[in-house]
């Protein structure tokens, strides 16, 4: 009996016993995200669960990730799967406009470069040692797109997942702080104060329609790999043009898109256990990460500089930095932006068109990236 | 594949091959546009 009672207060202290460091740092990291999603509102339907799930899988004993867990189960089928960041997409689709984008199409290009920060942050992580697979992992990052992020990183470096995603979120989040200082350095006040005229260019609904379907077969044939990539952002921007599937556009925008948003925070929260995230590694991937958006944003006003140039100056070089995925934040920053220099400026509709394509930009570029993956053999076929 | 030829091919293709099938996204839209033209608006009379 006297064994018993003390064999059964030692179980009621065996997680207070098995409590490290490295349990206390993570718990209050996940506590940490918690806090910016709360308290400042940094992309809260992404942090909260995410900083709950590092929270649940930092407590001792708690196997929360061990096989047979309970956040292992939905790790299982909707991560490692990569299903989960692909119904994201289906939402994404389903609530993006790509009218300012049809009307005013040459802006698409300010969209790719918006996404060149991946390619020179692939180089840069090289250079620091990372393998191959694991500096594509990370140079994703500069997509500035979490479910690409995601997806990627869950398809060539899962254990990178938690550091990769955080940063992803947490920048675009930052994109408002990041970006003024780079499009101030890169830009002359003459050039943030040129105006763009309204583009008043009438767009049919079958043009609506035929976009997602004619982009869906051209984009995905010339990089198959990347199929379900472009697939379901435009199945779901199908749906919303087509007006005839009202009740799955809601459901992809709101129930399906809730619960996986839910459930995929909490699973990349539960990649942050401690022995795999306190790492000078993870370290070096938020610097990466932060380094990737903002030579994207550079990348973007050079181009817009070029085309501005090239334009005779009818282009303001500003709307460059709204090429990346970071929708609308990117481009109400270039409108608060352009404000400031010419109250009479309105850049809104045309930093829309390149932060349209900046979200079609950061898609063919994952898909370009593994397609040339799996050209060069690094990846299966 | 070592490192530096596996990097500055993916880096090359990557951004030459972004920048390529959007601009032709760009064309297939103006062609879109083209074959579907928004019907004109009536105007209003009185």
């Amino acid at each position: 009996m006297e064994s018993a009672l003390v064999s059964g207060i030692q179980g009621l202290f065996l997680g207070v016993l098995n409590l490290g460091p490295g349990h206390v740092i993570m718990i209050l990291i996940g506590s940490l995200l918690l806090y910016l999603g709360i308290s400042k509102g940094y992309e809260p339907l992404l942090l909260v669960p995410i900083g709950f799930g590092a929270i649940l899988v930092n407590i001792p004993l708690s196997e929360m990730m061990a096989e047979g867990g309970f956040i292992r189960y939905f790790y299982d089928i909707g991560v490692r799967t990569e299903v989960f960041p692909l119904l994201i997409f289906i939402g994404i689709g389903a609530m993006t406009d790509f009218q300012p984008l049809l009307e005013n199409p040459k802006i698409i290009l300010l969209g790719a470069a918006g996404q060149f920060g991946i390619f020179i942050t692939l180089l840069l992580a090289l250079a620091l040692g990372f393998d191959k697979l694991d500096a594509v992992a990370v140079s994703i990052i500069g997509a500035c797109d979490g479910p690409t992020a995601i997806y990627v990183s869950s398809k060539f470096a899962p254990h990178m997942l938690g550091a990769v995603s955080v940063a992803a979120y947490s920048y675009m989040s930052l994109v408002p702080l990041i970006q003024p200082p780079i499009m101030r350095a890169l830009t002359t006040e003459k050039e943030r104060m040129i105006v763009m005229g309204a583009v008043k260019q009438p767009i049919s609904q079958t043009t609506k329609i035929m976009f997602p379907i004619v982009v869906t077969i051209f984009a995905s044939i010339l990089a198959p790999k990347g199929a379900p990539l472009i697939g379901t952002v435009m199945l779901g921007n199908l749906m919303k043009e087509c007006g005839v599937v009202d009740r799955l556009k809601r459901a992809s925008e709101n129930e399906i898109a809730n619960i996986v948003t839910l459930l995929l925070g909490l699973c990349i929260g539960a990649t942050m256990e401690a022995d795999k995230f306190l790492k000078a590694q993870t370290l070096v991937i938020l610097a990466l990460g932060f380094i990737a958006i903002s030579l994207d944003t550079a990348v973007g006003i050079l181009f817009g500089k070029l085309m501005c140039a090239l334009t005779g100056g009818k282009i303001n070089p500003l709307i460059g930095a709204a090429g990346i995925s970071a929708f609308p934040m990117s481009a109400r920053v270039v409108q608060a932006e352009g404000q400031k220099y010419n109250k009479k400026n309105y850049l809104l509709m045309h930093a829309m068109s390149a932060n349209a394509g900046g979200q079609i930009g950061s898609v063919i570029a994952a898909a370009v990236m593994l397609s040339v993956l799996q050209g060069m053999g690094i990846v299966g076929q | 594949m070592d490192t530096w030829t596996f990097g500055w091919t993916l880096a090359l293709i990557g951004m030459s091959g972004t920048m390529l099938v959007l601009w032709i996204l760009s064309l297939l839209i103006l062609l879109i546009r083209k074959v579907f033209p928004a019907p004109a608006a009536t105007p209003k009379k009185g």
